[in-house]
C-alpha cells in the first residue's frame, strides 16, 4: 500500500515537469522577440528592452528554464508585468470566489446527478430514464456562455428571482452568497452533472444486473436497500472517477463562468492577464490549474481503496 | 445459381440492411440532418444573403420581424446574416481540428503502440498536454500567437490530439497481442506495413467515432475563444464573437445573443448525436458509457 502511494506519487513528476516545460516554452511559439510579444503593439523600443532585461531574455532557454523552476519551486510565483504585485497576491485575493463557485457546483451536482443516475437505472427504460438520457446528450452540448445568458435572461431579468451578475462574499451573508452563486453555479455544473448521471446510470445497470443483486431480491429486502447498499457502493469506484475527471470541466468552465457573471476571481484574473499578455500571471494560472488536476487525480486514484475493499496494492 | 452472383447478392443485401440500420437509428437521423441543415446554411450564406458587415445606423438593435428575421445588432447589422456566416468559421474549425488531431493522434498512438521505446516519453508528453484545462491552454496559446482561424486551429489541435493519441495506442496496444499480428510477422512482413494493413484498419471505428466528439469539442473552444476575445478576430462574424459583441445590449436586445447561441449549441447537439449513433453502431460491445 504504502509503496504503491510512493510509486503513484513518483509518477505525477514527469507530469508536472511536462506541464512545467509548456507553460514555460509557451512563449517561444510567437514568431519573433518574446519582450515584443508581452510589450504589444503600442510598446516603444525602450520598454521592449525594459521587459527583455526584466525577464532576463537575453540568457539562454535552458538557463532561464532552471532559473524559473527554482524559483517556482521556492514558492515564488513572479511579479506581474501588469501590475507590478507579486502574482502570489493576486491569486489570493482571487481565490475566494473561485474555491466557493467550485465547491458550490461539485456538491449540488453530485447531490442531483448521482440520485438522478440511480434513479434512470433503477426504472431503465421509464420516463425518468429517457429524460436523464436526454439531459446527458444536452449537457455536453450547451455551450457554457449560452447556458448562462439564458439562465440570466429567464431568472434575473424575466423572472426577477436571482441578481444578473456579481458576487458577494460570504461575509455579507449566507443568503446573498448563495443567491450571488446559484445562476453561476447551474451554468458551470451543466456539464458536470449529465457526466456524472451518465456514468451513475450506465454502472448501476451493470450492477443491477448481477447474481448478488438477484440473490438480494429473493431474500425480500426493500428496493432502496439493495440499491443504495447493494448497488451504489459496488458502482462507487466509475462514479468517484468521472467526479474527479471532471473537474478538468470545471477548472475550464470556471474562466468562462466567471467572465459571464462578472464573478471577480481566478478565472477572471487569468482571462485579464491573456488578453493583457502579462505572461508571468498565465504561467502561474496554468501551472496552478494544472497541478490542481494532477492532484485531484492522484486522490481518486488513492480513494479507490477506500471506496472498493477488493482493490488491494 | 453462379457463385459470384450470389455472394454480390449478399454483399448488397448486407448493404441494404446496414442502410437500413442506419436510418433506423433516430440520433444518426436526427443529428445527421440537423447538421446537413447547418453546413449548407453555411455554406450558401455569401450567395443568399448580404454582407454580414453590411452597417444600417438606422435600423440599429430592431427585433426579429419581417425586416430582419433575427432582428439587427448595436450597429444596425442583421443578425441573421451575422449567424448564418459565423457558421462557416465554426464548421471549417470542427472539420480541420477533427482531421488533424485524428491524423497527428494516429500517428503519436501507433508509434506509442508499436515501438516500446517510444513509448514512455510520448504518452508523459501526452499526459502534460493532458493535464493542462484544454480551454485554459488553447487561449493562452492563441493569444501568444495572434488571434487569427489558423493559430485557433493549431491551438485546438494541440489539445485535442493526446485524447486520440491515448485511444489509438490502448487500440494497437491489444491488436499487437492478436495471433494474426505474430503471424504476419513470423512470415517476415515489415513493421510499416503491418501498422498500415493489420493494425490501422482496426483502429477506424473508435477513431472515427472520437473523431466527431473532437470536432463537438472544437466547435465549443472555438466559440469560448472568440467570446472571450482570444480567438477568431473581431473583424470575422463567428457565433462566439456575434454573442461577445451582443453581452453589452443583453438586458435591452437579447436576441443579439439568443441566435447565434442556439445555432451553437444544435450544430454541438447534432454532431454529438451523430457520434452516439455511429458509436452504437459501430461498437456492438459498447454499453452506453
Amino acid at each position: 500500500m504504502v509503496s504503491y502511494i510512493l510509486k503513484r506519487l513518483a509518477a505525477t513528476l514527469p507530469v508536472m515537469v511536462v506541464v512545467a516545460l509548456i507553460v514555460f516554452s509557451l512563449l517561444y511559439l510567437a514568431p519573433g522577440d518574446p519582450a515584443a510579444v508581452i510589450a504589444g503593439d503600442m510598446a516603444s523600443a525602450a520598454e521592449v528592452a525594459a521587459i527583455r532585461t526584466k525577464l532576463q531574455l537575453d540568457d539562454p532557454f535552458w538557463v532561464r528554464l532552471l532559473a524559473w523552476v527554482r524559483q517556482v519551486a521556492g514558492g515564488d510565483l513572479g511579479v506581474s508585468i501588469f501590475s507590478n504585485l507579486p502574482v502570489s497576491l493576486l491569486i489570493k485575493q482571487r481565490l475566494e470566489p473561485t474555491i466557493a463557485l467550485a465547491v458550490l457546483t461539485m456538491v449540488v451536482a453530485i447531490a442531483i446527478a448521482v440520485p438522478l443516475g440511480v434513479l434512470a437505472a433503477a426504472r431503465s427504460g421509464r420516463w425518468i430514464d429517457q429524460f436523464v438520457m436526454a439531459f446527458a446528450v444536452l449537457g455536453f452540448s450547451a455551450p457554457v456562455f449560452v447556458l448562462g445568458y439564458g439562465l440570466i435572461w429567464l431568472f434575473a431579468i424575466e423572472l426577477q428571482w436571482l441578481p444578473v451578475q456579481g458576487y458577494r462574499p460570504i461575509s455579507d451573508g449566507v443568503g446573498p452568497f448563495l443567491r450571488s452563486l446559484a445562476l453561476p453555479a447551474i451554468t458551470l455544473g451543466f456539464t458536470y452533472t449529465a457526466l456524472i448521471a451518465r456514468i451513475t446510470r450506465a454502472t448501476m445497470l451493470e450492477v443491477l444486473a448481477q447474481d448478488y443483486i438477484r440473490t438480494a431480491r429473493a431474500k425480500g429486502l426493500a428496493q432502496g436497500t439493495i440499491l443504495a447498499r447493494h448497488a451504489l457502493k459496488n458502482a462507487s469506484v466509475p462514479i468517484v472517477t468521472v467526479i474527479g475527471t471532471g473537474v478538468a470541466l470545471l477548472i475550464g468552465g470556471v474562466v468562462v463562468t466567471e467572465s459571464v457573471f462578472a464573478i471577480p476571481g481566478v478565472g477572471r484574473l487569468t482571462v485579464d492577464a491573456i488578453l493583457r499578455r502579462d505572461y508571468p500571471v498565465i504561467q502561474a494560472v496554468l501551472l496552478i490549474f494544472a497541478a490542481v488536476k494532477v492532484l485531484v487525480n492522484l486522490t481518486v486514484d488513492l480513494l479507490y481503496v477506500v471506496f472498493d475493499p477488493r482493490i488491494r496494492y | 445459381m453462379p457463385a459470384a452472383g450470389s455472394a454480390s447478392a449478399e454483399a448488397s443485401h448486407e448493404r441494404r440492411v446496414a442502410v437500413r440500420r442506419i436510418l433506423r437509428h433516430r440520433g444518426i437521423v436526427v443529428g445527421g440532418l440537423l447538421l446537413l441543415a447547418m453546413v449548407i446554411g453555411a455554406l450558401i450564406a455569401p450567395f443568399v444573403v448580404g454582407d454580414p458587415q453590411e452597417l444600417n445606423p438606422i435600423a440599429r438593435l430592431m427585433p426579429p420581424g419581417e425586416e430582419a428575421w433575427f432582428g439587427t445588432d448595436h450597429l444596425g447589422r442583421d443578425i441573421f446574416t451575422r449567424t448564418l456566416h459565423g457558421g462557416r468559421v465554426s464548421l471549417l474549425v470542427g472539420l480541420s481540428v477533427a482531421v488533424l488531431a485524428s491524423t497527428f493522434g494516429t500517428v503519436i498512438g501507433l508509434v506509442a503502440g508499436f515501438v516500446r521505446s517510444a513509448d514512455g516519453p510520448l504518452m508523459r508528453i501526452m499526459d502534460g498536454v493532458m493535464a493542462i484545462p484544454a480551454i485554459l491552454l488553447a487561449i493562452a496559446m492563441v493569444a501568444v500567437t495572434r488571434p487569427s482561424v489558423a493559430n485557433v486551429v493549431f491551438a485546438v489541435t494541440v489539445v485535442e490530439t493526446p485524447r486520440v493519441a491515448r485511444l489509438v495506442r490502448s487500440v494497437v496496444l491489444t491488436i499487437r497481442e492478436q495471433p494474426y499480428i505474430e503471424a504476419a510477422f513470423a512470415s517476415g512482413t515489415r513493421v510499416p506495413r503491418i501498422l498500415l494493413r493489420h493494425v490501422l484498419p482496426n483502429t477506424a471505428a473508435p477513431l472515427i467515432v472520437q473523431a466527431t466528439y473532437v470536432a463537438a469539442a472544437a466547435i465549443l473552444i472555438e466559440s469560448l475563444l472568440s467570446f472571450l476575445g482570444t480567438g477568431t478576430p473581431a473583424a470575422i462574424p463567428t457565433w462566439g464573437n456575434i454573442v461577445a459583441e451582443g453581452r453589452t445590449y443583453f438586458q435591452i436586445a437579447t436576441w443579439i445573443i439568443f441566435f447565434p447561441g442556439l445555432f451553437l449549441a444544435i450544430t454541438v447537439l447534432a454532431i454529438n448525436l451523430l457520434g452516439d449513433g455511429l458509436r452504437d453502431l459501430l461498437d456492438p460491445r459498447h454499453t452506453d458509457r
